[in-house]
């Protein structure tokens, strides 16, 4: 049995300690207070902890110990697209020459690194059927904020001001309607269809010359394919409105459909889900924005454009938007993103989201006798349970959730889409072995029967983690953000 | 099959028969026939991993980095000493391939990252409550901006031309879009008058941003301008160099209200630009204002510490179309090496790279004014690791003279600042006396 580390940094530091090494200065040693006003410098030190090296190291490999990743075991985390982050991958972003750049160098010295952005974006155009891409956003949710930006200012651009509206489905993910708050405009909830679908006539009746936009996800946020979005489509654009793609599905549809095609004017692509790159414990992501033609003037600058055989940044775009984010977008997230698709290729990225629906469609066939499964119908790269049938609401999604911690994998997304009851929402992604689906779907199984048979074993859950269950409102109430208010006790 | 998709030609058939599907092909059915992408995608075939990283390596050829290049540029971005324990610990994949921590019983490694890294930058600053990252310093500055502007209910910020010109770039395009107002306020010799700041002022600002050291390098008079935006009721933000404040004062002891900057030099890879992290931090009686994520400690069932994310009902997924940011995100990973970092060097080795900048980038001043082609941009002003200098000889020509016989000099100040032949250069702890004296003597003989 291994030890669980319980320690803080600050618990176990030791006056005299160090863990780093620096050369002796070889410049004179100026006193700070000759050059700078005394009042301007610091009194007291910052309480830094004091370690040594192997400190460091015990430390850390502790808490990893008590997390749990990819690497770990399957995390089929609805919406999140948790697939396998290709090792090469983080052996791209480290090579030096591509990493070790200062972001103010002239073009004439980052050849290698332009060339690499421009291609990137080209391949992100081509397997979305967009026109142009800009990878300046940090995260989808920045995505989204930079393509509402875009239409309001190709409808101010038009001098078209009264569009103040966007439409957003009550289906959609969260960050839909406060990314179109955040950009200044009035939200319209839209209700969906009980699938999830849009409901095409409460689209209609939201319509207006006040609407500057709308914002899907296709597949929905159930998992299911929109098949109305032709329609929806040249709906919002005869009332003037433009189109926007949340690109957190794409997983499903590489290769099959594009939202290009489908009408979309502008869109985000979220590269840490689709496109392997770590989620990191929370980020960083990158979500470039893909726009079609009309939309390119107003992109974010600087672009990377090729001219006589040479790349440069362009900061030459009148109508440009200006900047959303410091110098050029997540690069190392970039390189990395731009590695998967190249190794990954034409024939393999199409593989990825048919192995991805299989893989979906496969497990809710399995689950679906056990579980309620509230649209029972062909599915894309997820699907949403709606809790464990027949158990007279004695447990609960989260105790399902909490249980699954015990047989040793993380839950699917659950209480989303939040018009689903007691949502479950699975994605397995396309890099998980049917024996993993398969050892993940017994394991449901099994926590279904426990439900009816045993619920306080789920009630209980989770019993062999690191911890058990938290106490979330004693944080909110008695709030401790740091080592020094837990000392207040 | 790809070596990244595990089930073979057998599974899928075993999968389709479960289904109930005849082919893969018939599980896109539900696709609109007019919307089925029928063609190839134009990308290549797949590279194989020799192929890729032969790919890679050549196009690092066709790039000069600061390995080749000794880098005395800094503006916002610094080549400063990562420890090698970073690499070695930011690298376990338990950390890097874990989703956020929703899940916090399986979580409670980076949980625990992030409330040991609010703790050491709550110690930095001087503030009592930091959120767990924002994306970079620009976007930060955004962020506090807009949330001084919810504490007041205004929508005018006043900003310092000291202010990092990226950070102010960005927030020229957000502003734009939620009709927020920004005014900018004129340096004199290179830093902030706080008179000038003054006449700055009116009833409906809502807070004001200073950077310290400014984008310029030179430190800002922080009491006297903080004195200023309390006069006028004005939150006070102040946009910081993490590094610089093991020896500058802390933002909690001159007034400030909310802390932010660029914390890339806390142990992370310059990386042309990015992944960085924002930091932001403020005082008690702002913490529900705070956006983005937050880690508090609380306790399990039996009694055990643990912790969890904490104030979510100020979140997007939370709050949807009332969420004052939508921000979901936060830089985890460039956290945990920010963390590292600081556990690392600690509180003796912050305070040495801090004072090692400081003395290096005093020897440069020195040393590159003796060369005969600088003068001081900003006479008389106090300096930490950058510093600005004019040349009568055009910009250009010293950078690529320097960038042909390898180092990367000065930042132009021309554009930004309309400083003709103005460089900034940045000296970090990294530099030896002897690029610094090789580098004089390169433009002494220029």
């Amino acid at each position: 049995m291994m030890r669980v580390y319980e320690k803080l940094l600050f618990e176990i530091s030791k006056e005299g300690r160090k863990a780093y090494s620096l050369p002796a200065t070889g410049v004179p040693s100026v006193e700070l207070s000759s050059a700078i006003a005394p009042e301007l410098l610091r009194k007291e030190d910052a309480q830094l902890p004091e370690l040594c090296e192997v400190d460091v190291v015990r430390h850390y490999t502790g808490l990893s110990n008590k997390n749990y990743g990819v690497d770990t075991g399957f995390y089929p985390l609805g919406s999140c697209t948790m697939k396998y982050n290709p090792k090469i991958n983080e052996d791209a972003a480290s090579v030096p020459g591509m990493s070790r750049l200062h972001p103010y160098q002239p073009d004439s010295t980052l050849q290698g690194t332009l060339r690499m952005m421009h291609e990137l974006s080209d391949m992100l155009a081509e397997i979305a059927g967009m026109d142009s891409v800009t990878l300046q956003p940090a995260a989808g949710a920045h995505g989204e904020l930079l393509g509402l930006f875009l239409i309001k200012a190709y409808h101010q651009h038009n001098n078209d001001f009264k569009r103040t509206k966007i439409i957003v489905p009550d289906s959609a993910h969260g960050t839909n309607p406060a990314t179109a708050a955040v950009a200044g405009f009035d939200i319209v909830e839209i209700e969906s269809e009980a699938d999830g679908s849009v409901n095409v006539e409460a689209l209609k009746a939201a319509l207006s010359d006040e609407v500057a936009g709308f914002m899907l996800t296709n597949p929905s946020t159930l998992g299911l394919f929109e098949k109305s979005i032709k329609e929806i489509a040249e709906l919002v654009h005869e009332a003037g409105g433009l189109l926007y793609y949340d690109g957190a599905n794409m997983n499903a549809i590489m290769g099959k459909t594009r939202p290009g095609d489908m009408g979309f004017d502008v869109m985000h692509y979220n590269l840490h889900k689709t496109f392997s790159t770590p989620h990191g414990g929370g980020g960083p992501g990158a979500g470039p924005v893909g726009v079609k033609k009309f939309l390119e003037p107003f992109l974010p600058k600087p672009v990377v454009s090729l001219k006589d055989g040479k790349y440069f940044m362009d900061y030459d775009r009148p109508l440009s938007i200006g900047k959303i984010k410091g110098f050029y977008g997540n690069y190392g997230i970039l390189l990395r993103a731009y590695t998967y698709i190249k190794t990954m290729g034409r024939e393999g990225i199409k593989e990825v989201s048919e192995t991805a629906v299989l893989n979906a469609n496969y497990m809710m066939h399995r689950l679906k006798k056990d579980f309620d499964l509230p649209m029972d119908r062909l599915c894309k790269h997820e699907f949403v349970l709606a809790g464990v049938k027949e158990n007279g609401m004695v447990v609960s999604t989260l105790d399902v959730a909490k249980r699954l911690l015990d047989y040793g994998y993380h839950p699917p997304t659950i209480y989303f889409p939040l018009i689903v009851h007691e949502a479950i929402m699975v994605e397995p992604t396309e890099t998980e072995s049917k024996e993993t689906l398969d050892e993940f779907c017994d394991a449901m199984i099994k926590i279904a029967h426990e439900a009816i048979e045993s619920p306080e074993l789920l009630k209980d859950a989770p019993h062999g983690t690191p911890v058990r269950r938290i106490n979330e409102a004693k944080a909110a109430r008695d709030l401790i953000l740091t080592y020094k208010d837990s000392l207040k006790g | 099959m790809h070596k990244f998709i595990a089930n073979t030609e057998q599974d899928r058939q075993d999968m389709l028969k479960v289904i109930g599907a005849p082919s893969i092909e018939s599980l896109f059915f539900d696709i609109p026939e007019n919307l089925r992408f029928t063609g190839e995608l134009n990308l290549e075939p797949g590279y194989s991993e020799i192929e890729m990283m032969d790919k890679l390596q050549q196009l690092s050829c066709l790039n000069k980095s600061i390995d080749q290049l000794v880098c005395f540029r800094g503006a916002g971005a610094y080549d400063h000493y990562i420890p090698t324990t970073i690499k070695h610990l930011a690298g376990r994949s338990e950390f890097f391939t874990a989703y956020t921590p929703y899940q916090p019983e399986i979580s409670q490694g980076t949980l625990q990252v992030i409330f040991e890294y609010q703790s050491m930058l709550c110690e930095l600053t001087g503030m009592d409550a930091s959120n767990a990252s924002m994306y970079d310093g620009p976007t930060a500055a955004v962020e506090a901006a807009i949330m001084a502007a919810t504490i007041k209910r205004k929508k005018k910020i006043v900003v310092s031309k000291g202010l990092n010109p990226e950070a102010r770039s960005v927030m020229k395009t957000y502003f734009h879009f939620r009709d927020f107002e920004m005014v900018e306020v004129e340096l004199e010799n290179g830093k902030t008058n706080p008179e000038t700041l003054r006449a700055a002022m009116c009833p409906n600002c809502a807070g004001v941003i200073i950077q310290s050291p400014n984008f310029l390098g030179v430190v800002e008079d922080m009491h006297a301008l903080g004195a200023v935006a309390k006069e006028t009721k004005s939150v006070y933000i102040a946009y910081v160099d993490p590094i610089s404040l093991a020896v500058l004062e802390t933002p909690g002891n001159y007034g400030a209200d909310i802390v932010i900057g660029e914390g890339q030099g806390l142990g992370n890879v310059i990386n042309f630009g990015g992944p960085y992290l924002g930091f932001l931090a403020t005082r008690s009686e702002h913490v529900r204002k705070i956006p983005g994520r937050i880690v508090g400690q609380s306790e399990d069932v039996d009694g055990k510490r643990a912790f969890v994310l904490t104030l979510q009902a100020r979140e997007q997924h939370i709050r949807r179309f009332k969420a004052t940011s939508n921000i979901c995100s936060n830089q985890g990973l460039n956290v945990l090496m920010g963390s590292i970092y600081m556990a690392t060097m600690g509180k003796e080795g912050l305070k040495e790279v801090a004072k090692q900048c400081f003395d290096k980038a005093q020897y440069a001043y020195d040393k590159l004014i003796a060369t005969g082609k600088f003068k001081p941009a900003f006479e008389g002003r106090s300096f930490f690791k950058e510093f600005a200098l004019v040349s009568d000889v055009p910009f250009e020509k010293i950078d690529q003279y320097l960038i042909d016989n390898g180092f990367l000099g000065g930042f132009s100040l021309a554009e930004d600042y309309g400083i003709e032949g103005g460089h900034l250069f940045c000296v970090t702890e990294k530099r030896s006396k002897a690029e610094i004296d090789r580098l004089c003597s390169m433009l002494e003989v220029m």
